[in-house]
C-alpha cells in the first residue's frame, strides 16, 4: 500500500504555478529523496504535505485516507527549515509540549527517552536558548521523532548539522525505517541522500521531472541524476 | 474533544510559562498602563464627582491599549525557530491553539489589570472595590473579548512584516462595542449603584460580543494559519 500519494497537486503563489500537477506515490516504508535546485518546488510540497499550506488543486492521500485533520497530523513527524523548538523552554520542557500535543501517553518517558537518543539528556533542564546549534538541531530531531512517526518529513535536515548531528539524524532514519516508516526529505546534501534513500523524485520548477527507485549511479555519480533526468541535461 | 482541550491547555501553559520567564510583554503592558494612569491624574484636575463620569472609559482606554500589547505577542512569539509550522503539523486542533492563545492572553491581562486597578483607585479617588464581585465580572467578560480579538488578529497578522502597526488598526473598531458596554457599565458600577439591572443590557452585550467572537476565531484560526 501507498503511505503517500500525491495526485495532480498544483499550488499557484499568484500567477506563479509553484508546483504542476506533481504526482508522486510513495510505498510504505520508503525514503524518497526529494531533489531539485533552489525554487524547485520541495519546499512547497513538503509544506502541503505537512498540512502548513493547502494544494490550489489535486490530492494528497496517506494509506487511502485524506492527508488531513488531527489524526492525519499524529502520525507525521516534520522537521522544516527552522528548528521549532522554544528558546524560553528547557530541552525537556519543549519535549513535554510536543509529547502533550502528540498525545503520547506517557511524555516525560518519551521525551527522556528521545533525549537520550539525540545525547541530550545531560543538559535536559537547560535552556534551548544556552544550548550551541548543533545541540539545538538535535533536540529538533529528537522533537520531530518522539512520537514515533509513521511519515516523516524533513525539509534539508542535514543543512548545517554539525558531524555528531548527521550522525544521530542518519541513525535515527535508519532506525525509524526499520520500524517501518516512511521517510520524504528535500535535500541538497546528495551523498547523504542517497545513502538512505529507496526512491528519488526530481522536481524542476515545480514538476516532477523523473520519480523512481535509487539506482547505483546515482551514489557513485550525484549529478548523474540531474545530467539524465534535468531538463538542462537532455 | 477532550484531547483538544488538553493541548489548548499545554499551549495556554508553554506561553505563561515562557512568559514569565522574559517578561517581555507583561512589563511592557502593565508599565505602559501605569503611566498612563498617572499622566493622566495629573493632566486634569477634575473633582471627583468628574472622575467618576469618565472613569470607565478612562479605564478601558488604557486596558485596550495594554492589551494590544499582550496579544500582538501571541502569534508573534512562534515566529522564531519557525516555531508555528511546528504547531499547525501537531495533532492540535487550530482551534486549540486559538483557545490556548486566549486563555494565556486572558491571564496575562488579567494581572496587568489588577496591577493598574489599585493604582487607579489611588490616583482617581475611585472606590472600585466597592462592588468588587461586579467589577471583576465586567472585567473578566471584557477582557476574553478583548482577548479572543486580538489573538485573532494576531494570527492574522503574524507573518506581516509591520504587524505592530497593523494589529491595532484592525483590533480598535472591531473593539467599539465591547468597549462601549465595559465603559459604561463600569462607570455605573465606580459610582455605587449597586443594582445590576442598571448594567444588564451592556452585560448582555459583553457576553453576546464574547460568544460571537470566540465562536469565530475557533471557527477561522484554521483557515488564517493555513496559507
Amino acid at each position: 500500500m501507498d503511505a503517500l500519494a500525491v495526485d495532480g497537486v498544483w499550488k499557484y503563489f499568484g500567477d506563479y504555478p509553484a508546483l504542476r500537477a506533481v504526482t508522486v506515490k510513495v510505498p510504505e516504508g520508503a525514503c524518497l529523496a526529494l531533489l531539485g535546485r533552489n525554487g524547485a518546488g520541495k519546499t512547497t510540497l513538503l509544506r502541503i504535505l505537512a498540512n502548513l499550506s493547502r494544494p490550489t488543486q489535486g490530492h494528497i492521500t496517506m494509506f487511502g485516507a485524506p492527508a488531513k485533520g488531527d489524526s492525519f497530523r499524529s502520525k507525521i513527524g516534520y522537521l522544516g527549515h527552522g528548528i521549532g523548538v522554544y528558546d524560553d523552554l528547557s530541552a525537556l520542557e519543549n519535549l513535554l509540549l510536543f509529547g502533550r500535543l502528540h498525545r503520547i501517553a506517557d511524555p516525560e518517558a518519551a521525551a527522556n527517552r528521545a533525549l537520550d537518543r539525540v545525547g541530550l539528556l545531560r543538559v535536559k533542564d537547560g535552556l534551548a536558548r544556552e544550548f550551541s546549534r548543533g545541540m539545538r538541531q538535535r533536540l529538533a530531531v529528537a522533537r520531530a521523532f518522539q512520537h514515533n512517526p509513521k511519515v516523516l518529513l524533513l525539509d534539508e535536515p542535514f543543512t548545517s548539522l554539525d558531524d555528531k548531528a548527521i550522525a544521530v539524524l542518519q541513525q535515527l532514519l535508519a532506525e525509524a525505517r526499520s520500524e517501518g516508516a516512511t521517510i520524504i526529505m528535500s535535500t541538497h546534501q546528495l551523498r547523504e541522500a542517497m545513502e538512505l534513500a529507496s526512491h528519488v523524485a526530481l522536481l524542476e520548477r515545480g514538476k516532477i521531472v523523473h520519480f523512481g527507485p535509487r539506482v547505483e549511479e546515482m551514489i557513485t555519480d550525484p549529478t548523474w541524476l540531474y545530467r539524465t533526468y534535468g531538463e538542462q541535461g537532455q | 474533544m477532550k484531547a483538544g482541550f488538553v493541548a489548548a491547555w499545554a499551549i495556554a501553559r508553554k506561553d505563561l510559562q515562557t512568559e514569565m520567564r522574559t517578561r517581555e510583554s507583561i512589563n511592557a503592558s502593565s508599565s505602559f498602563s501605569l503611566v498612563i494612569l498617572v499622566l493622566f491624574s495629573f493632566a486634569f484636575d477634575l473633582e471627583r464627582e468628574a472622575w467618576l463620569a469618565i472613569s470607565g472609559g478612562l479605564l478601558w482606554m488604557v486596558y485596550a491599549f495594554a492589551g494590544a500589547l499582550i496579544v500582538n505577542r501571541s502569534f508573534a512569539r512562534e515566529i522564531p525557530n519557525d516555531c508555528l509550522d511546528v504547531l499547525i503539523a501537531s495533532p492540535a486542533p487550530p482551534w486549540a491553539l486559538f483557545l490556548g492563545k486566549s486563555v494565556s492572553a486572558f491571564v496575562l491581562l488579567v494581572i496587568v489589570e489588577l496591577i493598574s486597578l489599585p493604582v487607579f483607585g489611588l490616583f482617581y479617588r475611585i472606590d472600585w472595590w466597592q462592588h468588587f464581585g461586579s467589577v471583576m465580572g465586567v472585567l473578566a467578560l471584557a477582557t476574553w473579548g478583548i482577548s479572543v480579538v486580538g489573538v485573532a488578529f494576531s494570527a492574522v497578522t503574524v507573518n506581516i512584516r509591520l504587524r505592530e502597526l497593523m494589529l491595532p488598526v484592525l483590533l480598535y473598531p472591531v473593539l467599539i462595542p465591547l468597549l462601549l458596554g465595559a465603559m459604561g457599565s463600569t462607570t455605573t458600577l465606580f459610582g455605587g449603584n449597586p443594582d445590576l439591572t442598571n448594567i444588564t443590557a451592556a452585560l448582555k452585550l459583553l457576553i453576546g460580543f464574547d460568544i460571537i467572537y470566540t465562536a469565530l476565531g475557533v471557527g477561522l484560526v484554521e483557515f488564517i494559519l493555513v496559507s
